[in-house]
């Protein structure tokens, strides 16, 4: 076993050794290096045939159609992308937008933005485990909402959202549905159709391919239509003009190619780790899952250590590679605005540790991970004057704290 | 973030961590800091007869650096009178542990921890 031990696969995970090998194929003078754009030559063919035969692979994947995939440069641009092109090209139509306190800030930041340029923004409050009321979802709809977007599965706590059940209700509505599908793609399935989605932010680094490379679903029965924020070439019909990275796309395509594939069976023994992972922690005392604990995607384990801070945790196990929802590493002092939303108290919040797993990981790092955290929470609580207190039987609500 | 020499020295090898009874005279006990902020610090001195601070004691809630702090501060304080004791400024520990500047505020509640016990222990004397 190598140590560190990687438990992080939300933040990125690994290229697949079978993607590397392809990406290769498309770099040096040897492969087919030549600009997808370039029809004159059959350097620039090649590339365009590698281009659009991971343009099928990805919209395979999600039941859509080959046309209806946008090159990007991640999820970030994608929601970019798709927020501020639905918005700015449908304005006369209405300038009301629904999305979710808990989505990703690639999202919420591109809300703000609008909320500056005479968008409104209606931020919804999520139940206490990550999910979306839809009756809630509901009464927040307006005469003038164009556009609904929601995240598929949360980056923190690993909710996966009813999409169809939105879609369902958007569609009735004629109002556009965007996803964030950055956690999602390639380990829940997704189909555009029953799902009544009209755009899907899709990303390749979360699902072993490289980094840099994503792509925008965008619908086009019915039409949905974009202001593009990105002008230069033309590329990818006018929504995103660059040149495209031909050994990325290749890397996009032929890891959602293998995670099509592979799903199944990787979800059930990612699965059956995170619960191994689980079982070794759950009958400590005061320890508690956050988001719902079935409706999750199979890599993640959030949780809350009570009266043990997160950052010194993290310290102590310094041979696992994960993060956490306390914000003492930030100057603002503020916990994670995630567990926050979900109604959690901010001390449990900056007790929480994320845990990721993936495609790589294995049993025998799930049981060091469980002894090395078991010992180390236990020896900060002997550090804790909060422990203490509970312990003694204090109610720590109970005591007037000197904020500082 | 990479955390310096002596934070880490701090935090895997505390110093003086424990508790004092909390009723005894002779004693005078500082918490400060808050759950919601992500850091609460409980030091305790021990005063001998002469004013001077013989032992100390804390357990902290909080990230390394905070850890690191109080740890700190419990070695400085033993031997000194309660007077050299207040005169312990939050940059000295800042600089000591080579805390970057987010996590100055460790160092600043480490100062309100001595200060907060000096306080304890004064308002035990007078009763």
């Amino acid at each position: 076993m190598k140590l560190p031990i990687y438990m992080d696969y939300s933040a990125t995970t690994p290229v697949d050794p079978r993607v590397a090998t392809r990406m290769f194929a498309y770099l040096t003078a040897d492969g087919d290096f030549g600009n997808p754009a370039s029809r004159s030559h059959s350097f620039g063919w090649r590339a365009e045939e590698a281009v659009e035969l991971a343009r099928h692979q990805v919209a395979d994947l999600i039941h859509a159609d080959a046309k209806e995939i946008v090159w990007t440069s991640g999820a970030t641009e994608s929601n970019n992308l798709a927020i501020k092109g639905i918005a700015h090209f449908y304005r006369k139509q209405g300038r009301h937008i629904v999305t979710c306190k808990t989505e990703h800030k690639a999202v919420l930041d591109t809300c703000r933005y609008l909320e500056r340029d005479g968008f409104e923004v209606t931020y919804l409050d999520p139940e206490t485990d990550g999910l979306i009321d839809l009756d809630r979802l509901k009464n927040a709809l307006k005469e003038d909402t164009i556009l609904v977007s929601i995240m598929h599965v949360n980056n923190e706590i690993g909710v996966i959202q009813n999409i169809e059940a939105i879609g369902n209700l958007t569609r009735s509505r004629h109002i556009f549905l965007h996803v964030d599908a950055a956690q999602s793609i390639g380990k829940v399935p997704i189909d555009v159709e029953r799902m009544n989605i009209d755009l899907l932010s899709m990303s390749a680094h979360k699902i072993y391919g490289p980094k840099g490379i994503g792509a925008l679903y965008v619908r086009r029965k019915p039409r949905v239509r974009l202001e593009a924020q990105m002008h230069g070439g033309g590329h990818e019909r006018g929504m995103r003009s660059g040149t495209l990275p031909t050994h990325q796309i290749v890397g996009m395509g032929e890891s959602l190619r293998i995670a099509q594939l592979e799903m199944n069976e990787d979800n059930a023994r990612i699965l059956a780790l995170r619960q191994k992972l689980w079982n070794g922690l759950n009958d400590m005392e005061q320890v508690f899952l956050n988001g719902h604990s079935t409706q999750r995607v199979a890599g993640n384990l959030n949780v809350s250590f009570a009266f043990v801070e997160g950052e010194a945790l993290i310290m102590a196990l310094k041979d696992l590679a994960i993060s956490s929802g306390s914000a003492c590493t930030s100057a603002s002092l503020e916990p994670s605005y995630v567990l926050r939303a979900l109604g959690r108290e901010d001390e449990l919040a900056h007790s929480s540790l994320r845990f990721t797993l993936g495609r790589f990981s294995t049993e025998e790092e799930v049981d060091y991970a469980v002894n090395r955290i078991r010992t180390q929470v236990e020896r900060l609580r002997e550090l804790s004057p909060l422990w203490d207190m509970y312990k003694d039987g204090i109610d720590l609500k109970s005591v007037q704290w000197v904020a500082h | 973030m990479a955390y310096s020499e002596k934070v880490l020295d701090h935090y895997e090898h505390p110093r003086n961590v424990g508790t004092f009874d909390i009723k005894d005279r002779q004693i005078g006990t500082g918490m400060v800091g808050a759950p919601a902020c992500g850091d609460v610090m409980r030091l305790q001195i021990k005063v001998n007869e002469q004013g001077v601070i013989e032992d100390a004691r804390f357990k902290t809630y909080g990230c390394g650096s905070a850890i690191a702090s109080s740890s700190l501060l419990t070695e400085w304080v033993k031997g000194k009178t309660l007077d050299q004791a207040l005169q312990i400024k939050n940059v000295e520990i800042a600089e000591e542990l080579a805390l970057p500047p987010v996590k100055i505020h460790c160092s600043v509640l480490a100062e309100d921890a001595i200060k907060a016990a000096i306080k304890d222990y004064a308002s035990k004397q007078n009763t």
